[in-house]
């Protein structure tokens, strides 16, 4: 199986690849729109600040080989984000496969960024199979996907209920990081390798 | 809801971890990996690790050591221990470190922590204060606690905060190593006036203390060392006693 993992200009992507090894499945950082549309697999991770990021993308022109991809695709945190339509996150247009936006958390009682583990409800197969309704997995941020009526798979409470995972299609994303998420997060990103 | 997170930290000298280690069903206790999977599995939420070696041969060993604990653990862990330049962090973050943590250099180049959190989001800036009252008021102090400043500690952490630093690791001088309880007021104290998580660190004697710190000290997170590696508190019994005691942790029964 070939997995690829999108590099562009965020943090942390190192993990994404080593939680696939761990998993004992080899994988590659490419920009390149050959090698990620040959792939079985995308995965398209990050941390960082979302206007930085779709600027790479699009200079890459990676924004529209992503949109029209076919086989299974994963995004992890800024990568969920990125997917929807629009991010507050310096006023930034996304890619637009998940019809819904990206708010910054709003309170005064709650630390932001969110850091820690988190339950998630509401999850959906295929997913989330196996996984037990209400587990935890580990969240690091500060902007939250809005619920839409069509593509939420898993909600988590921050404050407010928020999309923590979305689905269109061939399209997956979750807001919390699978690779840093102890056994659920292994079995998630095996659900994912399965599809 | 967001639950309330258990730290162990753990020290590294020469790859290896120090303090005295109690812990039965180890092959190798002071082997950093084995050491941190163990805590993992009981249910840690993250870990530490703190290099508290000196020269740049035993700092990297301490980078090679990083990749291995990121490849053999599934949690996130910080490492922290000399940590100067945005150069030192890349150099973490490349290993494997999901974050890092900067104490006395950020106090003396605080423009470090803006560089800091542009380059690598403020996500992974973990900013450490070591704090010592007295008089009237907390103070920071330099250099693992050997160097007195006229800082005053919630004042250097707000400035922190503003600068990108992403958590603040608050040690309590007083509390530190005397197993009598967590600094309760000044956590309260630091984690209502920050908007950012407060990790609360020193004292921890007992379970009790624990429930005390995230109750009364409004604490997001809390560390500790000695009780954890000598076995006197179990990370899976810590886990259930707070669980029970009404506290929001990743505990699944």
């Amino acid at each position: 199986m070939k997995v690829a993992i999108i590099k562009y200009n965020a943090g942390n992507i190192h993990s994404v690849e080593l939680a696939l090894t761990r998993l004992g499945v080899k994988s590659i950082l490419t920009d390149d729109p050959d090698v990620i549309n040959a792939a079985d697999k995308v995965i398209f991770p990050g941390q960082g600040e979302a206007s930085s990021a779709m600027e790479y993308l699009t200079k890459h022109n990676l924004d529209s080989v992503l949109r029209n991809l076919g086989q299974p695709f994963l995004g992890i945190c800024l990568g969920l984000q990125l997917m929807c339509k629009h991010s507050e996150e310096n006023n930034t247009t996304a890619l637009g496969i998940f019809d819904t936006v990206v708010k910054k958390f709003q309170s005064k009682e709650l630390k932001i960024p969110q850091v820690g583990w988190n339950r998630v409800i509401n999850i959906k197969t295929p997913l989330f199979s196996g996984i037990k309704e209400g587990s935890f997995f580990y969240f690091l941020h500060s902007f939250y996907a809005q619920k839409n009526s069509g593509n939420v798979i898993g909600e988590t409470d921050y404050g407010i209920n928020y999309a923590s995972a979305l689905q269109h299609k061939n399209y997956y994303a979750v807001q919390f990081h699978p690779e840093k998420s102890g056994e659920n997060g292994e079995k998630l990103l095996k659900n994912f390798l399965d599809l | 809801m967001l639950t309330k997170r258990i730290i162990p930290c753990l020290d590294i000298k020469n790859g290896r971890t120090v303090k005295g280690i109690n812990f039965v069903n180890l092959r190798d206790a002071g082997d950093p990996v084995e050491l941190g999977a163990a805590y993992s599995r009981a249910g840690a939420d993250e870990l530490v690790y703190l290099d508290i070696t000196a020269t740049i041969e035993e700092r990297n060993t301490f980078a090679q050591l990083v990749t291995q604990i990121a490849l053999n653990l599934s949690i996130p862990f910080t490492v922290g221990g000399g940590i100067r330049t945005d150069e030192d962090v890349a150099r973490m973050l490349g290993a494997g470190a999901d974050k890092i943590s900067i104490n006395s250099a950020a106090v003396r180049n605080p423009g470090i922590l803006d560089i800091m959190a542009r380059r690598f989001g403020s996500q992974c800036i973990v900013l450490a204060i070591d704090a010592r009252f007295k008089e009237n008021d907390w103070y920071v102090y330099l250099d693992g606690g050997r160097t007195p400043t006229e800082i005053k500690a919630l004042e250097w952490a707000k400035e922190a905060d503003s600068r990108g630093a992403g958590e603040i690791l608050l040690t309590s001088m007083n509390h530190d190593g005397t197993k009598n309880g967590f600094a309760d007021e000044l956590t309260a104290m630091f984690s209502e006036s920050l908007g950012i998580p407060v990790i609360a660190s020193g004292g921890a004697g007992n379970m009790d203390h624990f429930k005390n710190i995230f109750e009364k000290g409004k604490a997001d997170a809390a560390l500790a060392a000695s009780v954890f590696h000598f076995g006197e508190i179990k990370i899976t019994d810590l886990k259930k006693y707070l669980y029970e005691q009404n506290i929001m942790v990743r505990y699944e029964n």
